[in-house]
């Protein structure tokens, strides 16, 4: 071994965390209220407890309103209060640490998790939702799983798991001016499609990488699932630890097997190069993520039967430049783009302008504690001079599970991850862009390219 | 978990790519907190556009990438509750395939050509054993990992099993557990 196989990132925290073949101990088990409540009650049924509460950590962000509703017994939507009260019945009953409505750390669960230090390098952590591949911005194998395997990682803290192939994507070159990680990924999933990266875990590498910081690397993360991978991953180094540094759960000297990489000469079974230079600010058009192009592109000419469904859905006509498309609705928020940096950089698009009238903008903070650090640093007011709606924490319009959602035919700039056909709303048209691209929306009523403003 | 060995009846055909979980089941049923009732819910908005038919039938023949977006089991239990019991399609989105495992539905990889001739057919046989789709006028092997479908076939229950490594889990937590983070000391 060694020299005759050098190891990959995921081979290093496979082989950790391999039990028995094909059997994978969970370091850290995520929970929220919406794919939970099936798993609690087979625990129930079949007489059987938590293994490891002190490895499970759960939040209620779904159904959770954003209006600021303090507890789960006054949210209006009978079947959001019942989700939610149930979560915490039942974490009561297991004995697991539980975020609700009213706890400072309430929030977006995959937000949650690196903000309380809990993500961390080398873990494997599971949760019922995909975008569970946002903790692997740290160096971790984090993956989605089923309600099935929820209950079966609460019953046994185990995962039943063939091992995915291993693939990497290196970007050359560096993020030119006004191009952010989400365009980066757009980008990416735009040229291998939403299937691309099926079957496989994918790192992420490069200097286009390296520079990012910590938010910026949970963006492309999250957004693996979208090109179809497993998980997606980044080799933690100073940045990683930096940020870590100081979080409740983050131990006080950074232990060395944080010092985690592939080997140089690591074999992945397969390899995307991309040219991170050549990225432009990136805009969805159709109902898929990878239906996307440059801001200063066009809607294309479809090239199947389902690019012409996305187009009749979405209500363009090829040939308009993505410029010119007027929108309704801005939402910024999401486990994708809600961070503190998110917000940051979305309130600099703003300083003293004002959402175009007849756009209906919001902020949703991705936790509480994010929301109070951006009160802290007076965004709320930025972001409220300007016309935009200042939310409290939740997973809101990224999926409207909640009040949160546009109506039928509106049109959404959004930050979130998934512009699939009704995920906003019923009959809701959705163009996934970056916080920059949303903010420098909501202020002009349609898409601008953010390189050619004046700020 | 029912045991599964054979599917055999008619087909329905879903002949688009890219079918993303939030069309198979919307968010607003996921509301529900049982794991029975969803087959009603089942592609609820396409459900409503004029033209649309699909069947209750043991097998459907979808399109590529079949189930992709979201981890949402809810729309492995719509599709069973609508009445399927395999599905058979170019390729599956990662977490859904595993989903359908997990509760009894039979997941069959077919390349294109094949997925045709059987919507075409209307009806075909599917042997989990024989690892083999017939159908009037043809048959196809597929693959499927072999621990996958020991499971399927003697309708295994996931956590038991699991548990029968009680021995080997103890010892990785008593040896090789990572220190911390403790969630309960937070
Ligand atoms: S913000 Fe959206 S993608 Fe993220 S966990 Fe919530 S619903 Fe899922």
């Amino acid at each position: 071994m060694g020299a005759a196989h050098p190891k990959t990132l995921l081979d290093k925290i496979w082989e950790a965390h391999e039990i028995a073949p094909g059997l994978l101990y969970i370091d850290l088990h995520l929970v929220h209220e919406v794919t939970s409540p099936q798993a609690f009650e087979e625990l129930r049924l079949g007489g059987r407890r938590v293994r490891r509460p002190d490895r499970t950590l759960a939040t209620a962000d779904h159904n959770v309103p954003t209006d600021g509703t303090p507890l789960a017994k006054r949210i209006r939507d009978e079947l959001s209060r019942e989700q939610v009260e149930m979560l915490e019945r039942n974490c009561r009953e297991f004995g697991i640490p539980l975020y609700s409505l009213g706890s400072e750390h309430q929030g977006i669960v995959h937000v949650i998790g690196p903000e309380r230090g809990v993500t961390q390098p080398g873990m494997t952590i599971v949760c019922g939702d995909s975008h569970t591949a946002t903790h692997g911005a740290f160096g971790a194998l984090a993956f989605g799983v089923g309600t099935s395997e929820v209950a079966h990682v609460l019953a046994t803290q185990c995962l039943v798991q063939t091992k995915p192939r291993s693939m990497r994507i290196r970007y050359e070159g560096e993020l030119g001016f006004g191009v952010t990680a989400k365009d980066l990924i757009l980008a990416t999933i735009g040229k291998m499609g939403v299937a691309g990266a099926a079957g496989h875990v994918v790192e992420y590498a490069g200097r286009a990488i390296d520079a990012l910081s910590m938010e910026g690397r949970m963006t492309i993360c999250n957004m693996t699932i979208e090109g179809g991978g497993r998980a997606g991953m980044i080799a933690p180094d100073e940045t990683t630890f930096a940020w870590l540094d100081g979080r409740a759960a983050a131990p006080s000297v950074i232990p060395e097997e944080w010092s985690l990489r592939s080997e140089p000469d690591a074999r992945f079974d397969r390899e995307l190069v991309i040219d991170a230079h050549a990225v432009s600010p990136m805009v969805t058009w159709g109902t898929t993520p990878a239906m996307v192009v440059p801001v200063t592109a066009s809607v294309p000419q479809p090239k199947s039967s389902q690019e012409e469904r996305a187009l009749t859905y979405m209500d363009l006509e090829p040939g308009t430049p993505v410029q010119e498309i007027a929108l309704d609705r801005v939402f910024i928020g999401s486990c994708t783009n809600s961070r503190i940096g998110d917000l940051r950089a979305a309130a600099r698009m703003l300083d003293g302008r004002r959402v175009a009238d007849g756009v209906y903008a919001m902020v949703v903070p991705g936790s509480q504690s994010v929301k109070a650090q951006a009160e802290r640093e007076g965004l709320d007011e930025i972001f409220k001079r300007a016309g935009f709606d200042w939310r409290s924490a939740g997973c809101s319009m990224c999926l409207g599970m909640n009040p949160d959602v546009a109506s039928p035919g509106e049109r959404v700039a959004s930050t979130s991850n998934r512009n699939f056909e009704g995920r906003q709303g019923r009959g809701a048209r959705s163009h996934l862009v970056s916080p920059e691209m949303a903010a420098a929306a909501a202020i002009a009523g349609h898409f601008v390219d953010i390189r050619q403003r004046d700020t | 978990m029912k045991a599964l060995k054979i599917v055999a009846g008619r087909v329905s055909v879903l002949d688009r790519d890219d079918v993303d979980t939030d069309q198979i089941i919307p968010k607003q049923f996921l509301k529900r907190i049982e794991r029975t009732g969803f087959g009603q819910f089942l592609f609820f908005d396409w459900a409503r556009e004029p033209g649309w038919e699909l069947a209750q039938n043991p097998i459907l023949v979808a399109g590529r990438n079949f189930g992709c977006g979201s981890s949402r089991e809810h729309a492995a239990w719509a599709l069973q509750d609508y009445g399927f019991e395999a599905i058979i399609a170019p390729s599956f989105a990662d977490i859904f395939r595993s989903n359908c495992t997990k509760i009894g539905i039979l997941p069959v990889v077919l390349d294109e050509a094949q997925c045709r001739a059987v919507a075409q057919a209307g009806e075909a046989e599917v042997d989990l054993d024989g690892q083999v789709v017939r159908w009037p006028g043809g048959a196809a092997r597929f693959e499927i990992d072999p621990d996958v479908k020991h499971r399927l076939i003697h309708g295994l229950d996931d956590i038991a099993l699991t548990l029968s490594h009680e021995d080997a889990i103890a010892a990785y937590e008593r040896d090789r557990e990572r220190r911390g983070p403790v969630t309960t000391a937070l």
